[in-house]
C-alpha cells in the first residue's frame, strides 16, 4: 500500500519537525532573555550553551553522565504516556529508588561487590515500582486523578527519603547520604579514560549503556509484544481497548509500576555512579524526575527518540555550566527547557496544518482526475504525482 | 484555649491561600480548561507582589502597600494565564503539558530575575501587615481571638472572594454561561455563547486568583520569597477536586487542608503533639497522605466538568 507508507513518513516527519521548531523557539527565547539581562556577554554566553557539550572529551563524557538519569525518567514518563497516563511522579519514584540503591550499596556488605550492585539495582526498581503502583492502583480502583496522586507521592517520597536517610545512611557532617563503597558502584568500563581531558576524567560510567539498553528493551516491548500492543491500545482508545477485551485496570497499574521502576532505576544509575553524588537532606523535589517530562515530550514518547532527546537536554545542561563563565544564572537553561515544553504542546497545531495542506492537495488531485473513463477509451494518462 | 486560638489562626494562614487558588482553579475548570499551572502562576504572582513590596515598603504604609502588591500579583497572574489560555484555547494544545511548562518556567524566571536585579535569589520584605487585633471585633470574647486577632487583611479578602465567586458562578448570567462552556461547549456555542471568550475569561480569573494566592501564601508564613510556594498550587488542585468543583465544598476542603498544614508546621508549639514520639518528617507528610486518602474516598463519584481538558473545536462534532 503506497499511500499508507507515505502517510507514515509524512507523519513522523511532521512530528520531528514540531520538536525541532519547539527547540528553536526555546533557544530563541533563551537568547532574548540573555540579551536583555546582559547584552555585552549574551552572544558569548549563548555560544557557550551551544558548544559547551562538545568543547572537549570531558564535556562529552559529562553529557553522557547527565543524560543517564533523565533518559531513564524520560522513559518512565514516556511509557506511562503510551498508556494514556501522565506520570508527573517520576521525581518521587526516582528519589525512592536512589535511596534504596544507596541503602543496599552501603549496608549489604555481606555480599561481594557485583552481587551487591545487582541487588541495589533490583531494590531501586522495586521501590520505584511500588511508588508508581500507588497512583496506578488509586486510578484503576478508585478513579483518583493520577496527576494529583503522583504529585502527592512526590512529596511523600521526598519526606520519606529524608526521614529514612537520617536514620540509616547519614553523613551528619555533610547533611547527606554516606558514600557508597566503590565496589558496589556501576563499573566504568574504561569510559572515564576515554572521555577525559588531561588529568581530569568525566563522571561517565556504564549507566549510560544500561540506560540505552533499557530504552531498546522498552522499544521492543512496545513494538513487538502483545503486552506492549495492549498498553498502546488502552492509551489510544480506552473504549475500543475494553471492547477488545483488554483489562484497563491491569494496564493502568502495570504501566505505572513499570514507569516507576524505570524512574527508580534512573535514581540508582545516578547515585551509584561513583561521582560523589549523594542525596542531600533538604526539602527539595528531585529535578531529574521533572526533567523526564521534556525528555519524553521531545522524544515523542518513543524510547529511541527519548535516548536522543535525553542527550539533547543533557547537552544543554553542560552548555549551561559553560555559560556560567559569562556570569549568567544557570536558570537560563531551565527557562529554555520550559519554553521548549510549552511549544512542543503546540505539536498538534503543526500536525493539523500539515494534515490540512495534505488533504487540500488530495482533494485538488481528486477533482482534477476525470470521472470514470468510458469503457474502451484509451488508458488514462499516468497519474500526476500528488504532493 | 490558647492552643485552640493559635491553631485556628495558623489554619487561617494556610487555608486562605488554598481557598483563593482553588477558587481560581474552579473558574478555569468550570469553563473547560484544566489549569495545572496554578503552582507556577502562584510563584509568578508571589514574585512580582513581593518584589513590589520590597521596592516600595519604605515609601508607603503597611496595609495600602499590601493591597497594591495584591493588585500587582493579580495582574501578573493574568499575564501568565494568558500564555496558558493561548496554548489551550487557540492552539488546542495538551493543557497538562502547557501547564507543566509554566510550572517549570516560573521558579527559573523568578530566580533569574531576582539574581539579575539584586544578586541574591531571595527577596526579603518587612512584615508590617499583621493586625494584632481588629478594632471592636477583636474584643468579642471567644470569636475575637479566634478570627479577629493576629490576622491579616488578606484573610478577609479571601472570604470576600469566596462569597463573590459563589455569587458569580451561580447567580449571574456570566456564571451560567461559564458553566455551560465547561459542560457542553457545543450546546453553548449553538445558542450564541462565545466559547473561546468564556474560556479565556475563566482562565484569566484563575490566573488573577492564583497570582493573588501566591502573595497571600508568602506574607504570613515567611519574611522572604525564595521562588517557591511549597507545592501549594498542587494542593489547591487537590482541594478543588476534593471540593468537587463547587464553592461551598471547596471552602470546607480548604479548611481541612489548612488544618493539616497548620498541624504539620506548628506541632512543636502544641504540647500534646510535641510529646508524641512522631518525627517532624512524618508531620510534614501528613497533608499529602491526607490528600491521597481523601481523594481515594471522594473520586469515585467525581463531578468534574464534563468537557474539562478537551479543546473546543468549532468545526468538531
Amino acid at each position: 500500500m503506497k499511500p499508507k507508507s507515505r502517510r507514515f513518513t509524512l507523519q513522523s516527519f511532521t512530528d520531528v519537525g514540531a520538536s525541532i521548531l519547539a527547540i528553536l523557539a526555546g533557544l530563541l527565547v533563551g537568547f532574548i532573555i540573555m540579551l536583555i539581562s546582559n547584552p555585552s556577554q549574551a552572544v558569548d554566553g549563548f555560544v557557550a550553551i551551544l558548544t559547551g557539550g562538545v568543547k572537549d572529551m570531558k564535556s562529552m563524557g559529562q553529557v553522557l553522565y547527565f543524560a543517564t538519569p533523565i533518559i531513564m525518567t524520560g522513559l518512565s514518563v514516556g511509557f506511562a504516556n503510551k498508556t494514556g497516563l501522565f506520570n508527573i511522579g517520576a521525581s518521587g519514584q526516582f528519589i525512592v529508588g536512589a535511596y534504596f540503591a544507596i541503602l543496599v550499596g552501603v549496608q549489604a556488605t555481606a555480599l561481594p561487590g557485583p552481587l551487591r550492585l545487582v541487588l541495589a539495582l533490583l531494590a531501586a526498581a522495586a521501590a520505584g515500582g511500588l511508588w508508581g503502583a500507588v497512583p496506578g492502583l488509586l486510578k484503576a480502583l478508585l478513579n483518583v486523578n493520577e496527576v494529583i496522586a503522583c504529585i502527592m507521592m512526590n512529596y511523600i517520597g521526598m519526606y520519606f527519603v529524608n526521614f529514612m536517610v537520617v536514620r540509616t545512611v547519614f553523613d551528619s557532617l555533610k547533611n547527606q547520604t554516606t558514600r557508597v563503597p566503590s565496589e558496589a558502584n556501576l563499573p566504568k568500563w574504561g569510559m572515564d579514560q576515554l572521555f577525559r581531558s588531561g588529568a581530569s576524567a568525566s563522571s561517565v560510567n556504564s549507566g549510560i549503556i544500561l540506560a540505552v539498553i533499557m530504552a531498546v528493551v522498552i522499544f521492543i516491548v512496545l513494538q513487538k509484544t502483545r503486552f506492549g500492543y495492549e498498553q498502546k491500545a488502552v492509551g489510544l482508545n480506552r473504549d475500543a481497548a475494553r471492547y477488545a477485551g483488554i483489562s484497563q485496570k491491569r494496564s493502568v497499574v502495570l504501566s505505572m509500576v513499570i514507569a516507576g521502576a524505570l524512574a527508580g532505576l534512573g535514581g540508582a544509575f545516578l547515585y551509584l555512579s561513583g561521582s560523589g553524588k549523594a542525596i542531600d537532606v533538604v526539602d527539595v523535589l528531585a529535578a531529574e524526575g521533572f526533567n523526564g517530562i521534556p525528555v519524553a515530550l521531545l522524544g515523542l514518547s518513543n524510547p529511541i527518540g527519548i535516548i536522543f532527546s535525553g542527550l539533547f537536554v543533557a547537552y544543554l545542561t553542560v552548555g549551561g555550566f559553560n555559560m556560567q563563565l559569562y556570569e549568567f544564572a544557570p536558570q537560563v537553561i531551565e527557562i529554555i527547557t520550559a519554553v521548549i515544553i510549552y511549544f512542543s504542546a503546540f505539536a498538534l497545531l503543526v500536525k493539523n496544518i500539515v494534515e490540512r495542506v495534505r488533504r487540500k492537495r488530495q482533494e485538488a488531485a481528486d477533482t482534477a482526475k476525470p470521472p470514470d473513463p468510458p469503457p474502451g477509451a484509451s488508458p488514462p494518462v499516468k497519474e500526476v504525482p500528488t504532493a | 484555649m490558647n492552643i485552640v486560638y493559635f491553631l485556628v489562626q495558623q489554619t487561617m494562614f494556610f487555608s486562605i491561600p488554598l481557598l483563593i487558588v482553588a477558587l481560581g482553579g474552579m473558574f478555569s475548570e468550570r469553563s473547560g480548561v484544566i489549569n495545572i499551572a496554578l503552582e507556577g502562576t502562584m510563584i509568578m504572582g508571589g514574585f512580582t507582589g513581593i518584589l513590589f513590596i520590597h521596592t516600595f515598603q519604605d515609601a508607603l504604609p503597611g496595609q495600602p502597600i499590601l493591597l497594591l502588591g495584591a493588585l500587582v500579583a493579580m495582574a501578573t497572574g493574568v499575564v501568565v494565564s494568558l500564555a496558558h489560555g493561548y496554548a489551550s484555547i487557540n492552539m488546542k494544545a495538551n493543557q497538562v503539558i502547557s501547564g507543566t511548562a509554566i510550572n517549570m518556567f516560573a521558579p527559573a524566571f523568578a530566580i533569574f530575575v531576582a539574581r539579575m536585579i539584586q544578586n541574591v535569589q531571595q527577596i526579603s520584605f518587612v512584615n508590617q501587615f499583621r493586625i494584632s487585633s481588629v478594632p471592636v471585633l477583636g474584643d468579642i470574647p471567644v470569636l475575637g481571638p479566634l478570627f479577629f486577632q493576629n490576622t491579616y487583611i488578606t484573610t478577609l479578602l479571601g472570604l470576600l472572594i469566596w462569597g463573590a465567586s459563589w455569587f458569580v458562578l451561580y447567580k449571574t448570567r456570566f456564571g451560567l454561561r461559564l458553566r455551560a462552556c465547561g459542560e457542553h461547549p457545543q450546546a453553548a456555542d449553538s445558542v450564541g455563547i462565545n466559547v473561546y471568550g468564556m474560556r479565556y475569561a475563566g482562565v484569566m480569573i484563575s490566573g488573577a486568583l492564583a497570582g493573588l494566592g501566591g502573595l497571600v501564601f508568602i506574607i504570613p508564613t515567611s519574611t522572604q520569597f525564595n521562588a517557591t510556594v511549597s507545592g501549594y498550587g498542587f494542593l489547591a488542585l487537590a482541594v478543588l477536586i476534593f471540593g468537587q468543583w463547587r464553592p461551598g465544598r471547596i471552602l470546607m476542603a480548604a479548611f481541612f487542608f489548612g488544618l493539616m498544614k497548620a498541624i504539620a508546621s506548628s506541632y512543636s508549639g502544641i504540647e500534646l503533639l510535641r510529646s508524641l514520639p512522631i518525627p517532624s518528617d512524618v508531620y510534614k507528610m501528613i497533608p499529602y497522605i491526607a490528600t491521597l486518602v481523601v481523594l481515594a474516598f471522594t473520586s469515585k463519584r467525581s463531578m468534574a466538568p464534563r468537557a474539562e481538558g478537551i479543546p473546543y473545536d468549532k468545526g468538531g462534532r
